[in-house]
Formats: C-alpha cells, sequence, structure tokens
C-alpha cells in the first residue's frame, strides 16, 4: 500500500472582497487604506491528512466547515497558501457532475467534450463510449441536444462519463442524489464495485446514512480543523453530538 | 487532475493544479480540438443565415468603410484624384480581414476565463486552454474572409511571388501571437477587475485607427516625422498589415507604390519578437494570477 494523497499542514484563507472594480480599489489605496475593502476567512486551518490507496475515506462536517475546499485542493482547482497537497495517479472528480456540459450540443458531443475535459484521451473515450451510453441508460436520445433531456436523464450521462474515467483517485461531491431510486441503487453499485477494484474514493456528503455504507474512515472537519479522523462509524457518532449540541 | 500522460499507478506523488502553462494546451491538443469544435458549433446556433453571417459582417463593414473613406473622404485614386490609393477596395479589405481577426480574437480571450468560470471553478485543467481556442475560433471565422480576400485580389489581376505569402503568413503570425499574449493578460486579470474587459474594448477601438488600415502609411510619415513614425511602425498589428498589404495589395497594383522601408528585413522580425515578447509576459501573468482564479470567480 501506498500514499494516494498527502495534505501537510494545509492552510488556506479567502479573501472576501467586497469590489470588483478598479476605481474603489485605487480610491482605497489613495486614502490611505481606510476601512476593510476584504475581509479574511480561514477555510482550512492547518490539515494533515494521509489517504493510503484503495482507502475509502468520507470528510464529514457541517456546512462552511471546509469539506469542498479540501477536496478542491486535492483536485488541484484551488491551490493551497502554506502546506502542500500531494496525489498519486490521475484524481478525477464527480465535482458536481456536468459542469462541463453544454446545452446547445448533443449527448454524444457533450460525452466526448466531458470526458476529454475529465482527462480522457480521444482513444479511451472511443472505447468506453458505447458503455457510457448504456450505464447512463440514454438510448436513442444520445444524439439529441442536452437541453431536451430531463434533469434526471442529464444527471445520468454526466455521471456515466465520470465513472468511465478510470483514475486512481475518485472524489465525490454530493453526487449521489443522482437519478432515480433504481439509478441511484445503481450508482453506488458502482462506486462500491471501484472501490473493490482498489481505487481511492473521497466523499463529501451530509447523506451520514449513505457514506457509512460506502466509506470506511470518516474525517470530521470543524471551522476548517480536522477534530476527528476514524472509523466511520465513530466519526459519524462524533458529528451527530457536534451538531445535536 | 494532472494530465492524460500519467495513467500508470507507480506515477509518484505529485502537486496537484501545477500545470506547464502553453506547453500543456499543446499536450492536450484533444480537448482544445473539442472546445474549438464546441464554440464553431453553438455560435450560430438558431440563426437562419448561420455561417453565412461570418461573410455578410465583414461585407458590409467593407462596403462602409469603402464608401465612407474610399469615396467621401477621397482616398481612392481615381483621375480627379491622382494621389489617393490604387485599388483602395483591396488595401482597405486586406487590412479589415486582419483587424477583424485580431478584435474578435482579443475580445474572446479577455472574457473567455470569466465565461468558463463554472467549469474553471470545478474542474482543474489548464485554463490556458480557453484563451487559446478562442483565438483559435477566430483563426477559423477569419478563413472564410481571406477566402474572400483572394477572390478580390484574383479580380484585380494578383499574381503574388513566394516571397509575399510568407510575408502574409508572417504577418498573421505577429498577430495571432500579440492577441494570444494579450488574451492571456487581461483574461486572467478580468478575474479579479472586471475593469479588463472595459480596457480592451478601448483597445481594440484604437488598434483599429493605430496601422494603416483605413489610409496610408505615408500619410503618418508626413505627419509625425521619422522619428515618432519608428515607433508607430513598433505596434506589431501595423507590422502584420503592411505585411498583408505587401503580400495582397500590392500584386494587384503596378507595384510602384511606397512600401515601408525595410519591411521584411527589419520590422517583421521586429513584429516577431514584440508579439512573443507580449506573449511571454501574458503567460508569466497568467500563472501568477491563476492560482487564485477558482476562488475569485
Amino acid at each position: 500500500m501506498s500514499v494516494a494523497i498527502e495534505v501537510q499542514q494545509l492552510n488556506k484563507q479567502f479573501v472576501l472582497r467586497h469590489t470588483r472594480s478598479l476605481k474603489e480599489a485605487i480610491v482605497w489605496l489613495v486614502t490611505g487604506r481606510k476601512g476593510d475593502i476584504s475581509k479574511k476567512f480561514h477555510a482550512l486551518h492547518n490539515v494533515d491528512l494521509e489517504i493510503q490507496q484503495g482507502e475509502t475515506v468520507a470528510l464529514l462536517g457541517l456546512n462552511g466547515s471546509g469539506k469542498s475546499t479540501l477536496l478542491k485542493h486535492i483536485s488541484g482547482v484551488m491551490l493551497p497558501d502554506s502546506g502542500s497537497v500531494r496525489t498519486r495517479g490521475r484524481v478525477a472528480g464527480l465535482i458536481e457532475v456536468g459542469a462541463g456540459f453544454h446545452h446547445d450540443l448533443s449527448g454524444r458531443d457533450n460525452v466526448y467534450l466531458n470526458g476529454a475535459i475529465l482527462g480522457m484521451t480521444e482513444s479511451q473515450i472511443d472505447e468506453q463510449f458505447d458503455s457510457i451510453v448504456e450505464f447512463s441508460e440514454i438510448g436513442e436520445f444520445i444524439d439529441t441536444e442536452v437541453r431536451f433531456y430531463s434533469s434526471g436523464m442529464y444527471l445520468r450521462l454526466a455521471f456515466s462519463v465520470a465513472v468511465h474515467t478510470d483514475p486512481e483517485v475518485f472524489l465525490v461531491d454530493e453526487i449521489l442524489a443522482v437519478g432515480d431510486e433504481p439509478f441511484q441503487r445503481k450508482c453506488l453499485a458502482k462506486i462500491k464495485e471501484l472501490s473493490a477494484a482498489g481505487k481511492t474514493l473521497v466523499v463529501v456528503s451530509h447523506d451520514l446514512e449513505l457514506v457509512s455504507r460506502i466509506c470506511d474512515r470518516g474525517v470530521v472537519l470543524k471551522h476548517g480543523n480536522v477534530v476527528f479522523d476514524g472509523a466511520i462509524d465513530d466519526a459519524v457518532a462524533q458529528l451527530r453530538t457536534e451538531s445535536s449540541r | 487532475m494532472t494530465t492524460a500522460s500519467d495513467f500508470n499507478e507507480s506515477a509518484s506523488l505529485v502537486r496537484p493544479g501545477v500545470g506547464g502553462g502553453l506547453a500543456d494546451v499543446f499536450r492536450q491538443r484533444f480537448l482544445l480540438k473539442l472546445l474549438v469544435r464546441k464554440e464553431l458549433q453553438i455560435r450560430y446556433k438558431g440563426s437562419v443565415l448561420g455561417l453565412l453571417w461570418s461573410y455578410v459582417k465583414p461585407g458590409v463593414q467593407f462596403l462602409v468603410f469603402y464608401i465612407a473613406l474610399g469615396v467621401f473622404l477621397g482616398l481612392e485614386k481615381s483621375a480627379r484624384n491622382p494621389d489617393g490609393l490604387g485599388n483602395y477596395a483591396v488595401y482597405l479589405f486586406s487590412g479589415i480581414v486582419l483587424i477583424n481577426f485580431f478584435t474578435e480574437a482579443l475580445s474572446n480571450a479577455a472574457r473567455s476565463i470569466v465565461g468558463n468560470g463554472g467549469l474553471i471553478k470545478k474542474i482543474y485543467l489548464p485554463r490556458e486552454l480557453f484563451p487559446v481556442a478562442s483565438v483559435w475560433v477566430s483563426a477559423v471565422h477569419f478563413i472564410p474572409q481571406l477566402v474572400v480576400l483572394v477572390v478580390a485580389c484574383f479580380f484585380a489581376g494578383w499574381h503574388p511571388s513566394f516571397l509575399q505569402l510568407i510575408a502574409a503568413v508572417a504577418g498573421f503570425v505577429v498577430v495571432a501571437m500579440l492577441a494570444t499574449g494579450l488574451g492571456l493578460l487581461f483574461g486572467s486579470a478580468n478575474v479579479y477587475f472586471r475593469d479588463s474587459e472595459n480596457i480592451v474594448d478601448m483597445l481594440l477601438m484604437v488598434a483599429t485607427w493605430a496601422s494603416p488600415i483605413m489610409y496610408s502609411w505615408t500619410m503618418v510619415r508626413e505627419k509625425l516625422g521619422e522619428g515618432w513614425y519608428s515607433l508607430y511602425q513598433v505596434n506589431p498589428i501595423t507590422i502584420g498589415v503592411e505585411a498583408f498589404h505587401y503580400a495582397f495589395w500590392l500584386p494587384t497594383t503596378d507595384g510602384t507604390a511606397p512600401m515601408p522601408p525595410n519591411l521584411l528585413p527589419v520590422w517583421v522580425p521586429v513584429g516577431l519578437c514584440v508579439s512573443l515578447a507580449v506573449l511571454v509576459l501574458g503567460q508569466w501573468v497568467f500563472r501568477r494570477l491563476e492560482g487564485r482564479f477558482a476562488q475569485e470567480l
């Protein structure tokens, strides 16, 4: 077993700027920096985390605890202010599936575009295309523009592309509300299959029930600090007492 | 997500989100191709004329300029106006196609990062892809205009030399690099200050008149004198437009019209260098700013 994700002393501050205009920024500078043009907010504070290959980890916490920010650092969307994040192998996010979809393109074009955005090569998409369509249950509508899809069809296709990207590390952010009951079960089965195949899984979700079925390990975050790291059932229990207090 | 190349599980630990800049764009050619195709597909979505608009718009623009400047203001050479430019229509259009390309490329590239913010906030990919794709899309729209120009040139008795064709390619490269460099610069600045878009719009208006598209370069030299004229001449767009005049307009005339001295041996290389410097600067600024794109968008 080797380390798949290594987070060391990660710090992230957000600057909440109140203006996007150059004029106001210059006025603020020449008037002697009076008042606060921006507010700082510590999103992550000295976070240490090591995830082994093949582990299934849930990031838990209340809203604004820094879970999604941490996930964005692992995917590379955000860079740390200090500390380091390192990953091994390809990391793919199911972070808000369908981010790369365009409404005016057909399902087929969207599969190619989204697949490429998630890091697949042309030949990989060609190879996986039938399997992607089959899993999504879109069938004959694959050549229809995505704008005519129902929201369920849309999410099914997006999820299907994402699970076919075959990365080593999977980041999952609140996507398990995909489609109807049968499709949800199918997604869950697929996720379990991925973890059985030795993929590393990092899940962010508020559905504690579901998370404890998928993951073995839970990390609880509170105001940007790791407050618990251990078995999933203990983590869930910890979060429940936390939030009932 | 790192680049598509490191697939093997034995890959070492790497820092996510740190890319190789424009080199990554080259590595992700397939994604670039799809992004460009997407833009082309949706551009004229739902319009009756479709791609025909790429011909209609520059055509109308050309007519307006030709009548207003060539006929009314007397830039066209005629029996009553022997000092005018011969074949003014070709002169004008060869400059217009190039500035149209630059205008479209830069204004779209400058908006590309904010416009694709939804994606940039969620998934890591080389963000240079978006400005580069904008320039690429503009290059595709440039082709039909170039076709119209070449057809017009043939009607005017075009007989270019090989060197002149090379000059046209060089002129295009100069302008394309400049548009990419400025696109990276203003596209990344736009994330922080939306004023950037307005600066670009202003810049583009100036650019149209700061190079000899509508008028002749000799007029500039007469008014400014040699010293200031050299400064005017350093502008890569000026050099690109003059290279286009040399390639498309000059071979349709009797060839006696004065061309800027040392255009090929000095100014074209100067243009290439200036554009390359802008490109390097744009890339540098972009890389300094891109680390905080996701939280600022």
